[in-house]
């Protein structure tokens, strides 16, 4: 009985407040509208340097939490990779996908940001080259970019004048390249994944983010030779006028041509071309891989509408977030109509590697085509990626998880595609950089950047992997491939209480 | 006494169970394994390759009767396992030399 009662007093309480609340409110009410009258006549004042700050701030936290987004795309490879790989081999992929982003931290604070972003030639960035130590007074804008904040004056004086651009401080501008770089790092790791030894790969990945791609990133992100508007003679007038929004080519097509050339070099795993067949070898967790792409997924709308950098009147990264999204849908879609029409089963890794193509293949031309072309470049994206796992098993260069199907391929197709759909409204008003081109002429462009990036990035990694190769070795013993890498390399398993009947 | 061993297939083991108490059976043991009869393993597709399912997974039971009830436990195990498609498995009757319960030391039919 007492129970009952309770309620009811609680409510008896409720309603005693509310009434207290309702004869005090118009007595509040009353005083604050005393209060202000006699302010209220006089002209608002316009603080600009409030203003300014209020301006940087919405900026900076819109950067930063996209940078946290991409961040966050580290436990998405991580469950992808290690779902699509052996149990045997799971410990492995996910403390090489653990180590990676501590590893480009400080590869990029070393030395990756000075080379990516300093002051320099078409070539490489020379200045403020070490620990991002140059001189930078951000947040204020270069000359050019008076409108990103319109309620600041101060003019931008420092070495990283290629990222004056955005309205941000220094750190922040790092911390999302920063995470940029570590992505690229981590798609090598699932191409060489469950027969690299973990040393090679952790110094490989140091090497890539301190050296392979900031140079790279110079051309196209750091004022170089790629991304610069051509000059009336010279080498820098056949190249220029290159672009790629948020990096099909800077991130993923240089991941994706650094994990080629450590496949080539690795060779394939153990039984997966057998008399001139390949053997399929499944993946120990679907439910891992699945909820590792949609991290992704999510990630990706940090990586692609946060590559604004700025948050603006917020019309750029809506759109540049529904393109973004757009892709992956049609991709998703298509891989999956293209993988029921092949294997006669809508097989669920290459619905998987599907979202990830539209996705990579989106990220270059986000900013400067319409909705309706990011459906396309989608569409053919998820078809593209299907066929190019095939193609790579043709050629019996083994990756495990399609790293080079999704990245490399749909990378490339995507830098293209920025080209081919190029759209002049939206590069001016989403993007911010027109070139002027045509379509067809911007396509040309794209393809000479694609090759230039190709021919040193490819050779350059080629290098590093035949340098480790030579001096420590990249590949575990047959005796340990085949007992798995989890205890081989760590020493320990990721389900020592589960029994595996078959390794 | 006897021995009986039973592979049947793993989701008819509920069935099985039951129909094993309901004449009286009041302990078994059960394993999970693998193996192929008439039924043979059959293809899978990964990422556009073929790779074949050798070994399918089974549950083998194991129990033991005494003479007059192994009659009664056989025909229960059948009726609970059956599908009528391959695969079903098969019943194992083997002779039981003694049995030994180790909490009270009894020996033989007792011990069962």
């Amino acid at each position: 009985m007492k129970l009952r009662f309770r309620p009811v007093a609680g409510l008896v309480k409720i309603a005693g407040l509310l009434a207290v609340f309702a004869i005090i409110l118009p007595f509040l009410g009353q005083e604050a509208v005393a209060a202000t009258v006699p302010a209220a006549p006089a002209a608002p004042v316009i603080d600009a340097a409030a203003l300014s700050s209020m301006r940087t701030g919405i900026d900076t936290v819109w950067v930063l939490v996209a940078a946290m987004l991409v961040f966050w795309m580290n436990a998405g490879f991580a469950l992808v990779e290690s779902g699509l790989c052996r149990s045997k081999n799971c410990v492995n992929i996910l403390t090489k996908n653990f180590i990676v982003f501590a590893a480009s931290t400080i590869s990029f604070w070393v030395i990756g940001w000075g080379v990516m972003f300093g002051d320099g030639n078409a070539w490489l960035g020379t200045s403020g080259t070490f620990f991002v130590s140059g001189a930078d007074n951000s947040p204020a804008l270069g000359e050019a970019y008076a409108a990103m904040n319109p309620f600041s004056t101060a003019k931008y004086a420092g070495v990283y004048s290629a990222i004056n651009w955005t309205p941000v401080p220094l750190w922040a501008k790092f911390f999302f390249q920063l995470v940029f770089a570590g992505t690229a790092a981590t798609i090598v790791s699932g191409a060489v994944a469950e027969r690299i030894k973990f040393g090679a790969f952790l110094i490989f990945s140091f090497v890539l983010v301190a050296l392979v791609y900031p140079v790279s990133g110079h051309w196209i992100w750091g004022g170089g030779i790629l991304g610069m508007t051509p000059t009336e003679t010279g080498i820098t007038s056949f190249f220029g006028n290159f672009r790629d929004f948020a990096g099909s080519t800077v991130v993923h097509s240089v991941g994706g041509w650094a994990a080629l050339a450590g496949v080539i070099v690795l060779g394939p795993r153990l039984g997966k071309y057998k008399d001139g067949k390949v053997k399929a070898i499944p993946g120990h967790n679907m439910t891992s891989a699945a909820l590792g792409v949609l991290i992704l997924w999510l990630g990706w709308f940090g990586f692609n509408p946060g590559s604004t950098m700025a948050a603006m009147d917020g019309s750029a990264i809506s759109h540049i977030l529904v393109a973004t999204n757009m892709a992956a849908a049609t991709a998703s879609l298509s891989a999956l109509v293209t993988a029921w029409l092949i294997l006669k089963k809508p097989d669920a890794s290459m619905v998987l590697n599907g979202c990830l193509a539209g996705l990579v293949a989106i990220t270059a031309p986000c900013a400067f085509v319409t909705i309706t072309s990011s459906a396309i470049i989608g569409l053919i994206s998820g078809v593209l990626v299907v066929l190019a796992v095939f193609f790579f098993d043709k050629l019996k260069l083994d990756d495990p998880v399609g790293a080079l199907a999704v990245h490399l391929c749909n990378g490339v197709f995507g830098t293209l595609a920025l080209g081919r759909f190029y759209n002049t409204e939206i590069a001016k008003n989403v993007a911010a950089l027109d070139t002027g081109l045509t379509p067809t002429a911007q396509t040309i462009q794209q393809f000479k950047g694609i090759v230039l990036v190709g021919a040193v990035v490819f050779p350059l990694s080629l290098l590093v992997w035949y340098i480790l190769k030579a001096t420590m070795g990249i590949r575990v013993s047959a005796e340990e491939e085949t007992e798995g890498l989890d205890v081989g390399e760590h020493g320990n398993e990721a389900y020592p209480d589960f029994s595996i009947v078959h390794k | 006494m006897k021995l009986v061993i039973a592979i049947i297939k793993p989701f008819k083991l509920d069935e099985v169970k039951e129909a094993l108490s309901q004449v009286g059976i009041e302990g078994m043991t059960v394993t999970e394994v693998k193996g192929f009869g008439r039924q043979k393993g059959h293809t899978e597709i990964y990422r556009g390759s073929e790779y074949t399912v050798d070994f399918l997974p089974k549950v083998k039971i194991e129990l033991a009767v005494s003479d007059e009830q192994v009659g009664k436990v056989v025909e229960a195990i059948a009726k609970g396992a059956k599908t009528g498609k391959i695969g079903d498995g098969k019943i194992f009757v083997l002779p039981l030399e003694d049995v030994l319960r180790i909490r009270t030391d009894e020996r033989g039919d007792s011990a069962i």
